[in-house]
């Protein structure tokens, strides 16, 4: 039986990644390596305004003078900027009239990711939502822009948006992230390529789900998208990002950013499902996800949460953080991270509290399987004004076999008497119990552990919207088959 | 049909099953009592296929098949049910998507459809309605915050939904209050039928004041040491099992 479950075991982390194809597709790249000559080819390439080329080459040059951080518990290859691609885009006619002008190749790319391009496919469907795809450095497509502009609601590519909307994009951009933020945030301000935009005006709520799905198709190819919601006065919008990369054996670097701004009585939820390549069951490859994403809860009684379930990637680096500056804001994250085979995850939040009455909620799950390292990294901070402010957090981590780490690292700074903190943490390893009552009920251990690690993040994934929860639970299974030796 | 033959099984070299030998036919109904350290719960867990115990000798056949070859998954769905003594709390999971994932497995096993959410919720009704189990408790995560009883009720609604032809009730009698106790046996006794079997695994004789056995099986340092009809469950009750100790000393 020992050696039943270890050939599962075998079986299932052998499996290959779905998501491993790469498109056979002509690509518009620049040469490796990065100067200010590269951030003015890109900036040149996008056709950008003179302000936005000054504002990459000021993060540049602040970016050289930082170093990369090293206090997050994650072993990393040194990483060297110049061998690395800053600009790759698959090549397409210059101008699309329609979506039909998608080049059949990249529209095939996404449909085999179960992205549809195709607006009467998804309208001929119960629910819409509304889709950014950025392939490699550029965005490929929008899809529903103007059912939504009839509404007001701006969704286009962030390089779009620096064209149509560059008064918005001024007056937003680096006001939650600024480029001295840190070592990474610097870099994508530099190089950054595209991403979405989404502007939701006053007393609208976004009738369809939003989304971006991210994929890295070329070699050598950094991914710096960056991607700026805003949310004015009584508005409302959830938001949905997905990630997949090729199966390669050399890793490539992600680092983007993320900025949210909400109004007063604002309430935008934000979603990720990462499942960007986690390299082999040797450790060979993978993605390394260096991302910064903070939402600024601006007006009095704005709401933010976060929700992500982080599966792939071989270095996961992130911390999707509030600032609660309104009176009365609150902001939420749920967080599923499981890491398998070779995977590192150093994830969790951070929840500054400044305005009075706001609160914030934290529930963290994390799974940890093969030889992995798991960590929990989050921060509350309780500013001297913040009066009443109240905090829960909730840090749990699930341990599979004997040769992985889980780590919790909380941070709390309270500097106001009034405040309410509560941290709980739990730690457990899947029981062989758990397992053996399921195959007394006819389930194969593969079935079981799927079933047991889909209960334990039951909470976060309710809060997923429907055909993501689903979505991610299939993946949580994939991710983790027979994972138990 | 299970017949277990000369069955040895150890754990870390240490032998706690001895040679056991033990027939049971559809239809019946058989205790197997024993003192504490006996080998009970090692025999029911072999059965069951936990793989804590390794099988040095013998060999079990269940309807002609080689039991021991099968994985637990299997053997569950070839028709055998574990009744566990501690039943173990999976939280998160609702007890209505695990029985629905294990029905199907039985289903799909035996080349017969999936129950579509219809199908499957009535037979629920059903089967909660013949074993008195709560409704509250099958929309709560499995056995998660259950009393002592209320998860062995949880068993025995189990095994109504899974249909087996032989159960195997480990010390489901312990911890029980007599409330509780006359639901459970209540609910195998619903259960029994011409083609399946029991098999009772208790320390005391109270439960079989409930479900009346046609056979009991004394278990003694890893062997059945004494069978009889009903009337064997109240000699040990009068007496203990200190006569039995005694008169196989070994």
């Amino acid at each position: 039986m020992a050696q039943d479950k270890d050939q599962i075991l075998e079986e299932v982390t052998a499996n290959e990644y779905k998501y491993g194809f790469s498109t056979e597709i002509e690509t518009d790249t620049i040469p490796k390596g990065l100067n200010e000559d590269v951030v003015r080819i890109i900036s040149a390439k996008k056709n950008e305004p003179e302000w936005m080329l000054e504002y990459r080459l000021t993060a540049f040059a602040h970016w050289k003078t930082m170093k990369q951080p090293d206090w997050a518990k994650l072993n990393i290859a040194e990483i060297d900027f110049q061998d690395i691609i800053y600009y790759a885009a698959p090549k397409q006619r210059p101008k699309l009239d329609s979506m039909d002008d998608v080049d059949p190749e990249l529209r095939a790319t996404f449909e085999k990711l179960g992205i549809s391009l195709n607006e009467q496919k998804v309208l001929a469907g119960v629910t819409g939502v509304a889709v950014d795809a950025v392939m490699d450095s550029i965005s490929v497509s929008t899809t529903f822009k103007e059912t939504l502009a009839e509404k007001g609601i701006i969704f286009c590519s962030f390089s779009e948006a620096v064209q149509e909307h560059p008064d918005l994009v001024k007056k937003y951009m680096g006001s939650v992230v600024p480029y001295t933020d840190n070592f990474f945030a610097a870099l994508n301000n530099a190089v950054f390529s595209d991403g979405s935009f989404a502007y939701i005006p006053k007393g609208v709520r976004c009738p369809i789900e939003l989304s971006t799905y991210f994929r890295i198709n070329a070699m050598n190819t950094g991914q710096f998208e960056r991607t700026l919601i805003v949310a004015e006065e009584d508005s409302y919008v959830s938001y949905l990002e997905g990630c997949t990369a090729p199966q390669r054996d050399e890793n490539q670097l992600h680092a983007a950013i993320v900025e949210i701004v909400a109004m007063q009585r604002a309430e935008v939820k934000y979603s990720t499902v990462q499942n960007w390549y986690p390299g082999d069951k040797n450790g060979k490859g993978g993605i390394y996800n260096f991302v910064t994403k903070r939402a600024l809860c601006k007006g009095d009684y704005s709401k933010v949460m976060w929700t992500q379930v982080e599966t792939g990637s071989a270095i996961t680096w992130k911390y999707p953080s509030c600032i609660l500056m309104g009176d009365h804001s609150e902001g939420k994250f749920y967080s599923v991270a499981v890491t398998n085979n070779y995977q590192q995850a150093d994830t969790g939040t951070k929840m500054i509290h400044i305005g009075k009455n706001t609160r914030s909620l934290i529930v963290s799950k994390g799974v940890s399987a093969g030889k992995s390292q798991n960590s929990y990294r989050g921060l509350v901070r309780i500013n001297k004004r913040a009066e009443n402010a109240r905090n829960y957090s909730q840090c749990d981590s699930l341990l599979m076999g004997d040769q992985c780490g889980a780590h919790t690292f909380p941070y709390l700074e309270i500097n106001n008497s009034t405040a309410v903190v509560e941290h709980e943490a739990t730690t457990s390893k899947i029981g062989e119990d758990q397992i053996f009552y399921c195959n007394t009920r006819g389930l194969s251990t593969e079935q079981a552990v799927g079933l047991i690690v889909n209960g334990y993040v039951k909470e976060v994934i309710n809060q997923l919207p429907m055909e993501f929860a689903v979505e991610a639970q299939k993946l949580l299974q994939i991710s983790l088959e027979g994972s138990v030796g | 049909m299970l017949e277990i033959k000369n069955l040895h099984a150890k754990i870390d070299d240490k032998e706690i099953l001895r040679g056991i030998n033990l027939t049971v036919k559809p239809g019946e109904i058989h205790a197997i009592m024993g003192p504490n350290g006996s080998g009970k719960s090692t025999l029911s867990s072999v059965l069951a296929g936990s793989d804590v115990y390794e099988v040095s000798e013998g060999s079990v056949s269940f309807y002609g098949k080689d039991l021991l070859a099968l994985p637990a998954e299997d053997r569950a769905r070839e028709g055998l049910f574990y009744s566990f003594q501690y039943p173990v709390e999976i939280p998160g999971v609702s007890m209505v998507n695990f029985m629905r994932t294990a029905l199907n497995e039985h289903r799909k096993y035996n080349n017969l459809k999936p129950y579509t959410a219809g199908e499957f919720l009535k037979l629920m009704r059903e089967k909660k309605n013949l074993v008195e189990i709560d409704s509250n408790l099958t929309n709560r995560s499995v056995n998660e915050g259950f009393s002592g009883g209320e998860k062995k009720k949880n068993e025995i609604f189990q095994m109504a939904m899974l249909e087996p032809r032989v159960a195997i009730l480990d010390e489901t009698d312990s911890g029980l209050d007599i409330d509780a106790l006359r639901i459970v046996a209540n609910g195998v006794n619903k259960l029994k039928s011409k083609d399946n079997a029991t098999i009772i695994i208790t320390h005391y004789q109270r439960l079989l004041d409930y479900i009346i056995p046609d056979f009991v099986h004394v278990l003694h340092n890893g062997r059945i040491v004494k069978s009889a009809g009903k009337e064997l469950a109240f000699e040990l009750e009068e007496k203990g099992y200190d006569w039995i100790k005694k008169e196989f000393e070994d």
